[in-house]
């Protein structure tokens, strides 16, 4: 039993997927700085940066809105935003009380939030796009390549490496509670709820010390075949003239935003 | 010394004798991989039975269903109630299933917790709560390992008390998966005393052909999927062309 709900790479045989991973983290990054520098309220830009991702999502075969679909993951995020509709100083566009105390949306407000709401959007869709067309080793050697600390990279394998081993053991431990969460006849069964955060308590432990000692186990599994501190890929790293082309197109598009942002 | 039993089970005895019933079950996982095709199997009340077969056969997937883990189409009745999502806690008392690896059946820190979890999960008062634990760790002899830490004790020790976190629950039936593996001799032949000791109706997956002549009167063996055969396990330890065809060996 294999628990891969974290794995979002989409096996295709598109051009985005065989760029190389340099210029798709290079390209998303840039996107990303870019989104965030756009001012406030410049819609044209926004409008022309969907256009992009769009024009991208359907250059990896993956469907025009793919990346669309998957973002709605990243609304709850965006929440965090919330308060400026109501911090930033402006024409009042609606009033409300809330418990004894007096909300005011400003207009400004408004503009600040929904501009923060695209941007974090837009750029939470292209990570989205740059992890489902690369493998995650490749990413990783594309950090390395982009001369990203080694041990920032390191720290980012490893955790990837493990999401999955412990998932799979949560997975169990909660298997294992299940098939013992039986009813008695006449009896009101599940115990109280402090003793259920109890239990609930002891296996987050059960967790930690069970992850912790087959990290080991695994990490010696790995230095036992010569593990020192990168992981390899088949995928050979080179640039080729088309991903010249391709990274000088992106970024003279990016520029062309920020133009048309600020116009 | 003597030694007390666990209440024989209330259940069984008001259903002719028939504690597990396994009707036409079919289970494929979600990548598609059929595990189960067609399985049908009866229990009647005090037997002990070994299922065999070689890895991948299914046993491990027809045991998840007996307490409703897994949910293939097909019939499961234990004690002649037909599992369903309603009595699934009703089942759950009735079926005491102990996995594998005995470090994925315990999460409690302590060997008294963990074993008092069943009984009150179910609710009871708590001096039959400790009563239950008492005689639980009793019969799998571990009365001395109450307030151990868990994930100290051997593996031996550990399967039995992974034995008695299901005992305590007062099952009908024991359901193991492969509890010989990986003990040393010694714990092997502890585990065997026990399960012989036991009075209680048990399915027993395992490899151990020495154990399945040893203990268990009949024998089921699947093999892909599906039972291939269902009888006396010495006629079964006969018949070669069968063990050979199923990648099993006679002890």
């Amino acid at each position: 039993m294999h628990f891969d709900a974290f794995d979002r790479y989409h096996e295709k045989e598109s051009f985005v997927h065989h760029l190389d991973p340099r210029v798709k983290v290079v390209v998303t990054v840039a996107f990303i700085v870019s989104n965030a520098l756009l001012p406030d309220g410049a819609w044209m830009a926004f409008v022309l940066a969907w256009v992009f991702l769009l024009t991208a999502n359907l250059l990896s075969q993956l469907g025009t809105f793919y990346s669309f679909r998957n973002s709605l993951i990243a609304l709850p995020f965006a929440l965090i935003a919330v308060t400026v509709l109501f911090s930033i100083p402006g024409e009042p566009l609606v009033s409300f009380r809330v418990l004894m105390s007096h909300f005011t949306i400003t207009d400004a407000g408004l503009l600040k939030f929904v501009s923060i709401l695209i941007r974090s959007w837009l750029s939470v869709q292209m990570a989205i796009l740059l992890v489902a067309t690369t493998r995650f080793p490749d990413l990783i050697h594309a950090l390395e390549h982009l001369h990203v600390p080694l041990i920032l990279t390191t720290i980012i394998a490893f955790l990837y490496r493990y999401l999955f081993v412990l998932t799979d053991e949560v997975f169990r431990l909660l298997r294992a509670r299940e098939s013992r969460s039986a009813a008695a006849s006449g009896k009101r069964s599940g115990g109280g709820v402090l003793w259920r955060a109890r239990i609930a308590g002891h296996m987050a432990g059960q967790l930690f010390l069970r992850s912790y000692e087959r990290s080991d186990r695994i990490y010696n599994a790995m230095v036992a075949r010569g593990y020192v501190g990168h992981l390899y890929t088949l995928n050979a790293h080179e640039m080729k003239s088309r991903d010249y082309y391709v990274s000088a197109l992106a970024v003279a598009v990016i520029f062309i935003l920020q133009v048309i942002g600020r116009l | 010394m003597p030694i007390s039993h666990i209440h024989t089970p209330q259940t069984a005895a008001h259903n002719n004798g028939c504690v597990l019933q396994v009707k036409d079950l079919q289970f494929s996982y979600p990548d598609g991989h059929a595990a189960l095709h067609g399985v049908s199997l009866t229990i009647n009340t005090g037997e002990k039975v070994a299922l065999v077969g070689p890895n991948g056969a299914g046993k491990s997937t027809l045991m998840l269903h007996l307490n409703g883990i897994l949910n293939g189409p097909g019939l499961v009745e234990i004690g002649g109630q037909r599992l369903t999502r309603e009595n699934l806690p009703a089942i759950r008392a009735m079926v005491g299933l102990v996995f594998q690896n005995p470090d994925d059946q315990l999460f409690s820190p302590t060997v008294f917790e963990d074993v008092a979890f069943g009984p009150l999960h179910m609710g009871l008062p708590e001096e039959d709560v400790r009563a239950r634990v008492d005689d639980a760790l009793e019969s799998v002899r571990m009365s001395a390992y109450r307030d151990r830490l868990s994930h100290h004790l051997s593996v031996g020790e550990k399967k039995r008390i992974a034995i008695a976190t299901v005992l305590s629950m007062n099952p009908s039936m024991l359901i193991l998966d492969e509890p010989s593996a990986g003990l040393d001799p010694r714990a092997r032949r502890t585990l065997i005393n026990l399960l012989r000791e036991l009075p209680i109706t048990m399915l027993v997956s395992t490899h151990d052909m020495a154990l399945v002549k040893e203990l268990f009167p009949r024998t089921i063996v699947m093999d892909e999927g599906r039972i291939v055969a269902d009888g006396l396990t010495k006629e079964i330890l006969e018949d070669e062309e069968l063990l050979t065809a199923h990648g099993l060996e006679k002890p």
